[in-house]
């Protein structure tokens, strides 16, 4: 069986192959969440700021299926509305960090030598810092808020993508057809970017789905610490802390913007797993 | 003595690693807004006082020459001083760190319980139902952000069931246990399943050697070749990744000593960012990175022994 697939050309080995469920599982999540974050007033059925005096923290019901927080803000509108923060921030977090990082290990891996050396040392010293109490630190210095948060995961970030880019283009390299291009006499840029990079950047797309549920679960972190998203704004971090006082009497506050976390994460999850078996990478 | 040479290599690497950490923590708190002098004195510091309190802090030498003192300080022990707490940094740490430890040892032992058995009847389970159960539910434990888990824990268990405290910290050792333990479970949840997932797949990878057939043939009996010969080496990649995910631990205790109001140095970080503690802040960062430096270093070494292969 996979003798008669090695032997098939990609396309047919594409439709030759069904699609991961777990890939298919991860598209749809991500697909919904994605158009509820583009057009969350289409789905939010009140304004996600909007006080309402005269109905403060009231549970479950028709009018209110996830109840109402202590301003009497409909808690299913904040949550849909942060939708559109909290994808932002699974966005903006990964996407610089992602380019960088290719940019840079794209280089480290086909330059090596002293270059590589390097960069060995600046992968050693950035991960000595406990990730979350660099980008505590960093935020805290620039000041509370989301740009200063992209900033400070971006300082960080991009050395992991450059490190698996790094490790593939050094294998790249090698192969015959690394030696074609030379041969041909193009120039190492070309090499790198047109023949090399295509082959070697599939581990970093797979992580990148990973590293954008990472990015959430750090955005929520810095939002209920009050060091990201501000209130008023909805944001699921910011959600869980207006309710993390109201628990034992009003615990839908804080539940469902946990939930959307887990349901989002595990959609940049699923997506990621079927996209490496898909491209049958090894993790 | 390979393993000698490897260790002094091995320490040799940590110095560039070092001045990383001490020039990235200098940097930060200098691109602080306004300088620790007019933070000390606080508005209505008048500007004599300024100059005498930067001389005295020797802010009017060029920035290489405070850079030579900062570290000369930091060899010494000399941390500066609290501005909330007007303590030397050095002694407020050493107080609210071994809170800290003693929760991120118990989490870690705590993920190393659940995670174990789980991964090894996912591993011998593979592919069927047990294993899908298992899988799927960490994987929703991947996706919980630690202070969702510690806010469900606090409410369940602390508030409402009432079987544990809701927050601080014991006298005796044994009060403290228990006063640690919801926290440290909560720390464990999402640690144990990143030890389960590379836990089962080594323990697939295991399973299949050579080795493992060999002893299965001697007669063995299966228990002892699954802790003797599997676990042993399927082991080793989790020591590793216990290593590098030390870092992680620490930032996961800063939330959690938050949620539950623990004393500990996470706990210290976001009241001295509140109270625009610097010293403290760049004190906490210096000895947190040299802490998980210090783990490195124990794993590398704590694997060259379990395999002298790595210290060739």
């Amino acid at each position: 069986m996979s003798m008669a697939i090695e032997k098939m050309g990609t396309y047919a080995r594409f439709r030759q192959l069904a699609l991961p469920r777990t890939l298919i599982c991860g598209m749809v999540i991500i697909g919904v969440s994605l158009l509820i974050a583009f057009f969350p007033a289409l789905f939010a059925p009140y304004d996600p700021i909007a006080f309402d005096y005269k109905a403060l923290l009231k549970g479950p019901t028709l009018a209110h299926p996830f109840g109402t927080d202590s301003f009497g803000r409909d808690v299913l509108s904040r949550v849909i509305h942060a939708y559109t923060i909290d994808m932002q921030i699974a966005v903006f977090a990964t996407v610089g960090p992602f380019i960088f990082g290719t940019i840079v290990g794209a280089y480290v891996g086909y330059a090596g030598g002293l270059a590589e050396a390097t960069f060995g040392r600046v992968v050693d010293a950035v991960i000595t810092f406990p990730f979350l109490v660099l980008v505590i630190a960093i935020v805290s210095v620039l000041g509370p808020g989301l740009a200063n948060m992209y900033i400070a995961v971006g300082i960080v970030g991009w050395v992991f993508y450059a490190r698996l880019v790094a490790a593939e283009v050094k294998v790249q390299k090698r192969l015959d057809y690394a030696d074609a291009g030379r041969v041909m006499g193009y120039t190492p840029m070309r090499i790198v970017f047109r023949h090399l990079l295509p082959n070697a950047i599939t581990p970093a797309i797979v992580y990148w789905m990973t590293d954008m549920a990472l990015a959430i679960l750090l955005g929520s972190s810095l939002g209920y610490l009050g060091l990201g998203a501000q209130p008023p704004a909805a944001e699921w971090g910011v959600q869980i802390a207006d309710g993390k006082n109201f628990m034992s009497t009003a615990w839908w506050i804080s539940v469902f913007p946990g939930i959307a976390i887990v349901i989002t994460g595990l959609g940049f999850s699923l997506l990621g797993d079927g996209l490496a078996q898909l491209m049958r990478v090894r993790r | 003595m390979p393993l000698f040479s490897f260790v002094l290599r091995r320490i040799l690497q940590m110095i560039p690693t070092v001045v990383f950490i001490l020039v990235v923590t200098f940097v930060l708190v200098r691109l602080l807004p306004g300088d620790p002098a007019s933070a000390m004195l606080g508005d209505r510091a008048i500007d004599a006082d300024v100059e005498r309190i930067n001389a005295s802090l020797g802010l009017d030498k060029p920035i290489p020459i405070q850079f030579l003192y900062f570290v000369k300080n930091v060899f010494t022990g000399d941390l500066g001083t609290s501005i909330a707490l007007k303590l030397p940094v050095t002694t407020i740490i050493m107080q609210r760190l071994p809170v800290t430890l003693m929760l991120t040892l118990m989490a870690a032992l705590l993920a190393l319980i659940l995670a174990v058995p789980l991964a090894f009847l996912a591993a011998l389970k593979r592919e069927q139902t047990a294993d899908a159960v298992i899988r799927g539910t960490f994987q929703v434990g991947l996706s919980m952000p630690v202070f969702y888990v510690g806010i469900l824990m606090l409410t369940v268990f602390g508030a409402t069931l009432k079987w544990f405290p809701v927050g601080g910290y014991g006298d005796t050792f044994g009060d403290r246990l228990y006063h640690l333990f919801l926290p440290a479970l909560t720390l464990a949840f999402s640690f144990s399943a990143v030890l389960m997932r590379n836990l089962r797949s080594s323990v697939i990878g295991v399973i299949n050697a050579e080795y493992v057939d060999f002893a299965r043939a001697k007669g063995l009996r299966p228990r002892t070749i699954m802790i003797r010969h599997v676990l042993r080496n399927a082991l080793i990649s989790t020591v590793t990744l216990f290593g590098l995910q030390i870092g992680t631990l620490f930032g996961g205790a800063v939330i959690t000593e938050t949620v539950f109001a623990v004393p500990g140095a996470g706990r210290l970080m976001i009241d001295s960012i509140y109270g625009r503690d610097y010293p403290v802040l760049q004190g906490l960062t210096i000895a947190l990175a040299v802490l998980v430096s210090l783990t490195f270093l124990a794993t590398d070494i704590f694997q060259a022994w379990l395999d002298p292969r790595i210290a060739r």
